[in-house]
């Protein structure tokens, strides 16, 4: 019986594998499906989580191993209300998202960078993100929204602050 | 002629309807639309206003009366409720190019509506309702942008009628606001959904009345607006095809010949079997060896399904499974070997005479000025972030499927072929797509989850690993280009051939988007003009990837006009503008066919913006390069600097786009943005080899995207114009490379030919 800390609440895995990898726990049995499948060998960051804060693959870790650690996924990262984070609200603001599919896992990724190192430089940016692939190329979002938020003013051009929402 | 219409790339798509190539004119007008019906559909609470393509035999193509009672199932546009929600359906599949904010802003844009106050939904997929539901060719906003406006133009004209009874003031005294219906002289206003319900009961205006509004006016249509789909991303809810979950859900894996086209011979099914997690492990016999593009067919190919309690006790039995197989149907495709073949047939005339105009060949005997040079790239993958996944149910006598897929309709005739079901028993839903790029035009991964759902009787989500990704796309040709063109004494082209060495599996016509490009520009800018073609044995199946064609051409051809301007010995922008000559629309009102006035701009523009002619210190230069593709105008200038070992910074990226008024600006940049990043990832590093029919690289240490460490920074600039919308979603893509090379050549003087230029010793760093 493998219990983990996840996002402040403890849940059990009932009698998984505990080699089972960290990504497929979170996906297939606790159905958070916000962390994501891209490579399964560490190359491409989807699958990026925080483990006792700091950015980790889950596709590289077996449950077994996570206990007693707490782990935070982007389904943890806005407040328990909705609010968003600093960073979620930039990348709603500054538009970063194009399919999506690796935004879970740069955030992960930016927050994490945030903790440690508030006033990042370009450099750091580009070390600390530069594990995360995103398909759809939005890094000059990606990097300006972090500055964004570390500098606590617009570094990209704002969107209309009207908005639609999508069901 | 349409650039885009190779005559060797006949278009699958085409089965959705006999106005695929219908284009909307210039202005609101709109070919297609006289052929559709605006419905207003009462009984489902306020007002819903339809549009219906009257493409098929279905009922709906013969409503004549406006006004119709109808059942809720009805894929509607808009929907106003007497809440003042106003629910607008999109049709076209997301996948990332932005069509689920886009679209609906039209719709918004010319309703008035209250932004903050829609909900966009996507509609249900059915082809006999919507015509061609799919994400491809950056035509959406091409297709429907006039639909659109009108639909919304529809709904307020009627609301307005309604406000004008509720009101008791004439109608031409109303003006609409933010989903109000104000009386400026009364200073009364009521909101949309206030009218809503007496709205639905005014007789729907006639389309030649309706008044649509001064752009001047534009609340939506050219601003900055954020994707609708943004929160739900950035918190991590279910959005994606993966992400989906029905009950009783089981996961599977399916197992293929990496050398393409292998059938199973034995594989250790009863050993797999036991292993944990496992519900069952079977052979699919499949239909069809090495596949081919073909989004409606029931093609399947031979492979072991494993089916599992979970994905990981899939992937994980996947690994003990040991498969034998026949590989005597299978490819025997060798990339070297191709290369070798190509760079031979280069050195001959072509074997294909496409266009033949003027004597090309007396010109040049007679020319003192002459260059020629051969452009090779290699095959390339899609590779969306999210690899393919589809969840289905089969259910007997129906089946119901969830697919990120581009083209939905497509599977839904896949599967009618694959189990002999009628239309109305298959159910497509689309969902998100993590990344496109061409790869989910084609649906094999979706019959395949069908075969495997129907065998083990419960529904099944597959997932493809990456690997899967990687050895079994629809890839990206390789590019063979020679070209050989003379000068004259004025420096100008007097005689121009381009050879296109391209992949053929049957030995007669070029394999899908592997042919040439056959475009007015430089065509009809000369008199002697020729196009070939010559065909190299492949096996390799091959498809559309973002640009397609237009992304292997515009390295070879906008590297070529450089050398061109070279040996001419003049300034590269200067050079082009002469080549482009007096501003001509080469077909007019065929927003496919280049004007080269719209071509000139941007290369101006971007010259302007890049500060092009500046002094650059040693080391660094700056390189110019555009493409028309798409119904767009893209002109785009790299910054580059390099070091002794060939290590290439790109520091920045200037592009100038005419793509028409600009309907979303954020998403416009943003895909504007993403296919340079995309091309520049492409021309340094990415390329798929063959062996035995095999691909070699099995996923991301091998096949590598480019890092958030390489990216240039870009700054994207539109031109104003007033010709019809087109869309973003690739044109920028073509150029870049070029851009790029030609950058390192000014910096350096070393010509790159071939693509990614990881081959030919250079880096991105
Ligand atoms: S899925 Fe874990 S790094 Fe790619
Ligand atoms: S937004 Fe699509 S992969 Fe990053």
């Amino acid at each position: 019986m493998i219990t983990l800390n996840i996002n402040g609440e403890v849940k059990s895995l009932g009698d998984i594998d505990p080699e089972t990898p960290l990504l497929w726990a979170l996906r297939d049995t606790l159905g958070l499906v916000g962390t994501k499948y891209g490579c399964g060998i560490a190359q491409c960051g989807a699958c990026t989580v925080h483990v006792d804060g700091n950015p980790a693959r889950a596709c590289q870790l077996p449950v077994g191993a996570l206990q007693g650690v707490i782990i935070t996924t982007i389904e943890g990262l806005a407040a328990k209300d909705g609010t968003l984070s600093d960073l979620q609200q930039a990348w709603v603001d500054y538009d970063v998202p194009q399919c999506g599919y690796c935004q879970a896992g740069q955030l992960m990724s930016a927050t994490a960078l945030l903790e440690r190192t508030p006033k990042p430089t370009d450099d750091d940016i580009k070390t600390a993100l530069s594990g995360n692939l995103c398909r759809c190329g939005t890094y000059n979002r990606i990097a300006g929204a972090i500055k964004s938020v570390a500098n606590k003013k617009a570094e990209l051009e704002v969107t209309e602050t009207d908005r639609a929402k999508g069901a | 002629m349409n650039d885009q219409n190779t005559p060797n790339n006949p278009d699958p798509l085409a089965i959705f309807g006999p106005n695929r190539h219908e284009l909307p004119e210039p202005g609101e007008a709109s070919v297609a639309l006289d052929r559709r019906q605006f419905l207003l559909l009462t009984g489902l609470g306020g007002l819903v206003i339809g549009v219906t393509s009257g493409i098929s035999s279905s009922a709906f193509g013969q409503i004549s009366a406006p006004i119709y009672q109808v059942g809720l199932e009805l894929n509607h546009y808009i929907q106003i409720n007497p809440e003042g929600e106003v629910i607008i359906f999109t049709p076209h599949p997301e996948v990332g190019q932005g069509v689920r904010t886009s679209l609906p802003m039209i719709v918004a844009e010319e309703l008035d509506a209250d932004w903050s106050r829609v909900t966009v939904k996507s509609s249900t997929i059915d082809p006999s309702r919507y015509g061609q539901q799919f994400a491809g060719g950056s035509t959406s906003i091409l297709r429907r942008k006039a639909e659109l406006s009108k639909m919304g133009a529809m709904a307020r004209h009627m609301l307005v009628a309604a406000g004008a009874i509720e009101l008791d003031a004439p109608a031409d005294q109303l003006t609409t606001s933010d989903s109000f219906v104000i009386h400026q002289a009364s200073g009364r206003k009521l909101s949309y959904g206030e009218l809503a319900e007496l709205a639905a009961k005014q007789p729907m205006p006639d389309e030649k009345s309706i008044v649509y509004k001064d752009p001047a006016d534009y609340r939506l249509l050219g601003k900055r607006i954020t994707s609708v789909d943004n929160r739900t991303i950035v918190t991590g809810e279910p959005i994606f095809g993966s992400d989906v979950s029905v009950p009783g859900m089981l996961y599977a894996t399916f197992v293929k010949s990496r050398s393409l086209g292998g059938r199973v011979k034995s594989a250790n099914l009863d050993e797999v079997k036991r292993l944990p997690g496992v519900v069952d492990a079977f052979v699919i016999e499949g239909n069809k060896d090495i596949p081919a593009y073909d989004p409606v067919s029931d093609f399947v190919s031979s492979g072991v399904a494993i089916v599992a309690d979970s994905t990981w006790q899939a992937f994980r039995a996947r690994d003990r499974l040991h498969v034998e197989w026949d590989l005597s149907t299978a490819s025997t495709d060798d990339t070297d070997l191709m290369a070798r073949q190509a760079e031979e047939l280069a050195t001959q005339p072509g074997a294909i005479v496409d266009k033949d105009k003027g004597n090309v060949d007396d010109v040049f005997a007679k020319s003192g000025n002459i260059v020629e040079s051969f452009y090779h790239t290699t095959f390339a993958s899609h590779s969306p972030l999210e690899p393919n996944n589809c969840t289905v149910h089969f259910k007997g006598d129906s089946v119901e499927v969830w697919a990120p897929s581009q083209t939905p309709p497509a599977i839904l005739i896949g599967l009618m072929k694959l189990f002999g079901l009628p239309m109305n028993k298959v159910v497509v839903h689309q969902i998100r797509g993590g990344g496109g790029f061409g790869r989910r035009l084609e649906n094999d991964y979706a019959r395949e989850a069908a075969l495997i759902s129907k065998r083990v009787g419960a529904p099944v989500k597959l997932q493809w690993k990456r690997e899967d990704e990687l050895a079994f796309d629809y890839f990206r040709p390789p590019g063979y280009n020679a070209y050989k063109a003379s000068l004259n004494a004025d420096g100008k082209v007097d005689a121009w051939l381009h050879h296109t060495i391209a992949a053929s599996k049957d030995g007669e016509k070029p394999n899908r988007d592997a042919g040439s490009r056959l475009t007015l520009f430089p065509e009809n800018m000369l008199d002697h003009y020729r196009t070939t073609t010559s065909l190299v044995p492949s096996q390799t199946p091959t498809g559309p990837m973002r640009a397609p064609t237009a992304n292997t051409h515009g390295f070879a051809e906008q590297s070529f006009i450089h050398e061109l301007a070279i040996a001419a010995g003049k300034d590269h922008v200067e050079f082009y503008l002469d080549f482009l000559g007096e501003p001509v629309w080469t077909v007019p009102n065929d927003p496919n066919a280049i004007h080269t006035g719209r071509a000139a701009n941007t290369i101006k523009k971007v010259a302007e913006n890049a500060g092009w002619g500046r002094e650059m210190p040693a080391g660094r230069g700056l390189g110019l390069s555009f493409y028309f593709s798409h119904a767009t105008y893209a002109a785009e200038v790299a910054e580059v600097s390099v070091d002794d070992r060939n290590r290439v910074k790109v520091h920045k990226v200037w592009a100038v786009c005419d793509c028409g008024p600009v309907v979303n600006l954020s998403g416009a940049e943003g895909q504007a943005q993403g296919a340079i990043i995309d091309g520049i990832g492409v021309m340094a590093q990415q390329s798929i080899t063959f062996k035995n029919g095999a691909a070699q690289q099995t996923n991301f240490h091998q096949y590598p995207l480019l890092r958030i460490n390489q990216h240039p920074e870009i700054e994207v600039a539109f031109v104003e114009s007033d010709f019809i919308s087109s869309g973003m979603g690739e044109p920028t893509l073509p150029p870049i490379a070029a851009a790029v090379t030609n950058a390192i050549y000014n910096a350096t003087g070393k010509r790159i030919r071939g693509m990614p230029i990881s081959n030919e010793g250079f880096s991105i760093v």
